[in-house]
């Protein structure tokens, strides 16, 4: 169980070591092991092509023309262009992405910075040094969470309608910060509470200050942890819909609400619509890759690593 | 063990004489250790409990920012609308649906992929990160893509792929479904699942590759089948992680509105509860009625959040334990 309890020491992986029985090893196998392999790797590739099939597919219609993109069959040996990213880009409506974009990277990042820095101390105060009660502290936090957002927007909406706070970009940051600070908290209690304890308590010993701890002892462990958050929380804030939805307009719009702007009903849009999807996602599908070693222990909220 | 007695001692305050003194100074600690925990606290509790105390004054309120001279106290009224109102009703049908039928698929699809991922084999490596790309693109752009690019009847993916098999079949007349008018809810559910399984198969891969395999091993030499050793050995181990992915996928699912409100926009018998719940305020402007529904919403989720802590907190104790 060692994987399920974050302040276990990483050495001890589940794996080959552990197999190490000597020649009886196998023994009674009934099925041949590389056969059986071969079979679940072609079935897990053909799954795996069967998942990505319309990413990839949109990735690659977001290169053809318009003209290519509405076939059936589809054609999908057509010549490749990059009209459908000039048109995103308002080559011919005029109508530029890059506000939407910017008003996005502003709301995701700045709300990350805000939530790390509440997050951090909160899991210090809640692992190195915790205190008492920690525990309901931290159910506090992932019971926030629990409530919909539906069931708190409309004061939420009529308190930034009767400050002037609608269609404000800085009003969204606060929303987001609230909404990913409970998931940062866990996360980074569970980054946190695999320094180990050992070191501290020498650091302590040998007379080190708070400072020095951080820097010297916390900092090297936590660090990865750190940016992992910050990149799922990024991700969070770069794909929330329904909070831009209502409480943004024309100046503050992100990229999802432009995005569902974006469609119109009239002419041949595939290829334009492919485009803006693969655009908006980028950051993500970066962020997410980046993350990967730590997405499970991030989406578990540090449960399972 | 060491790590127990080091957090006792972290946690545990010395028993000391009560001096005056020494009782203010250990106060003066515990505040110390409270403080860099304060700001993310009270930031929480102003823009989460505040506003949901609001949302339960104005559920009793009868109030519709278009009539504003009638607005008043409403009693249970908003309650009862909620319970007898057909599209409510029907709202808080389909989110049941929606999740329960999202959160199983997902989760049956993410334990077979897990299960071969397990699995050594050529690029295994590639076909994780291939089967994790559908959880990596926008939700809303996911759901454009599914609606126009997949679904659309005359020149969507799957349709164009019947028309292609179909041809090498010398057919001319393949089926051509509008699976968005004909299986509307079933669409959302579909692209839904699409999204959600790389998330149970991350949770459920990481659960396989923590499973003790000296046992199995032994299973094997005693001549168990894999039938029995997935049976007897694995799925207990698997239990909690099942538990864990399934919870926090309904938490999530119950509160989606991206898929709805872009694929179907809440007609044909999909709208859940939250997208019948922005209709309900944001163009109809009963406040009242939607802040009703957003409370039973709630209700409903403590009852499954109850539930998910239960499972979160088994995980936890152990750690805490330690």
């Amino acid at each position: 169980m060692s994987t399920l309890t974050p302040a276990a020491p990483r050495n001890t992986p589940a794996g080959p070591t552990a197999l190490n029985v000597g020649p009886r090893r196998r023994g009674k196998s009934r099925m041949d092991p590389t056969r059986n392999n071969t079979a679940a790797g072609l079935a897990a590739w053909l799954l795996a092509l069967l998942f990505a099939a319309p990413v990839l597919w949109m990735i690659l219609t977001s290169f053809h023309s318009e003209t290519d993109a509405a076939t059936n069959p589809p054609s999908v040996a057509a010549n490749l262009t990059l009209d459908a990213y000039a048109e995103f880009f308002g080559a011919s409506s005029g109508v530029s992405p890059w506000p939407p974009l910017i008003n996005s990277a502003t709301a995701s990042i700045l709300s990350t910075v805000v939530v790390l820095a509440l997050a951090i101390p909160a899991a210090y105060a809640l692992s190195i040094r915790p205190v008492k009660k920690w525990t309901d502290v931290m159910f506090f936090f992932l019971s926030t969470k629990m409530m919909p957002v539906v069931a708190a927007i409309l004061p939420l909406f009529l308190f930034a309608k009767t400050v002037g706070a609608l269609d404000n970009i800085w009003f969204l940051i606060l929303m987001y910060t609230s909404m990913n600070l409970p998931i940062a908290v866990w996360m980074m209690r569970s980054f946190l509470a695999e320094v180990p304890v050992e070191m501290l308590e020498a650091a302590q010993i040998d007379g080190a200050g708070l400072l020095l701890t951080l820097r010297k002892i916390i900092a090297p462990v936590a660090m990865p942890g750190i940016a992992a958050t910050a990149l799922i929380c990024f991700i969070f804030s770069w794909n929330e819909l329904l909070l831009a939805r209502v409480l943004t307009g024309v100046m503050a719009g992100t990229a999802p609400v432009f995005l569902t702007g974006f469609v119109s009903s009239q002419g041949l849009f595939l290829a334009k619509v492919c485009a803006a999807a693969v655009v908006i996602s980028l950051p993500v599908l970066f962020a997410g890759f980046a993350a990967q070693d730590k997405l499970v222990q991030g989406l578990s909220l540090g449960a399972v690593k | 063990m060491t790590t127990a007695t080091a957090r006792t001692a972290r946690t545990g305050h010395s028993a000391t004489k009560p001096s005056k003194n020494a009782r203010s100074r250990e106060r003066a600690l515990a505040w110390a250790r409270r403080a860099p925990l304060l700001p993310a606290l009270i930031f929480l509790i102003i823009v989460t409990q505040l506003p949901f105390v609001v949302t339960l004054i104005i559920s009793f309120l009868n109030w519709n920012s278009l009539r504003p001279d009638q607005t008043g106290f409403a009693g249970f009224d908003n309650y009862i609308q909620v319970l007898t109102n057909a599209d409510l009703r029907q709202a808080i049908f389909t989110t049941i649906v929606l999740t329960v039928s999202v959160v199983l698929a997902s989760l049956l699809i993410g334990l077979g992929l897990a299960l071969l991922l397990d699995k050594k084999f050529i690029g295994r490596g590639l076909a994780r990160t291939l089967l994790i790309a559908p959880f990596l693109v926008v939700p809303v752009a996911a759901a454009l893509i599914w609606k126009h690019a997949l679904l659309n009847p005359t020149y969507g993916l799957i349709n164009g792929t019947l028309t292609w098999i179909w041809s090498l079949f010398g057919s001319d007349t393949p089926p051509q479904p509008d699976l968005l008018s004909q299986t509307p809810l079933m669409a959302v559910i579909v692209s839904l699942v699409w999204q959600w399984t790389p998330f149970m198969m991350l949770i459920l891969l990481a659960g396989l590759q923590s499973r003790p395999m000296d046992t199995v091993e032994a299973a094997q030499m005693d001549g168990a089948t894999p039938w029995a050793i997935f049976r007897h050995l694995t799925l207990p181990h698997l239990r909690q992680y099942l538990e864990l992915g399934g919870l926090l996928g309904a938490i999530y699912i119950v509160q989606n509105f991206d898929a709805v409100f872009t694929l179907t926009s809440g007609g044909l018998g999909t709208a859940n509860l939250p997208y019948a719940i922005y209709q309900t305020f944001y163009f109809a402007n009963e406040y009242g009625l939607a802040s009703a529904a957003g409370v039973v919403v709630v209700i409903g989720t403590i009852v499954v959040a109850t539930f998910a802590l239960r499972t979160v907190f088994s995980l936890f104790k152990k750690e805490a334990a330690r």
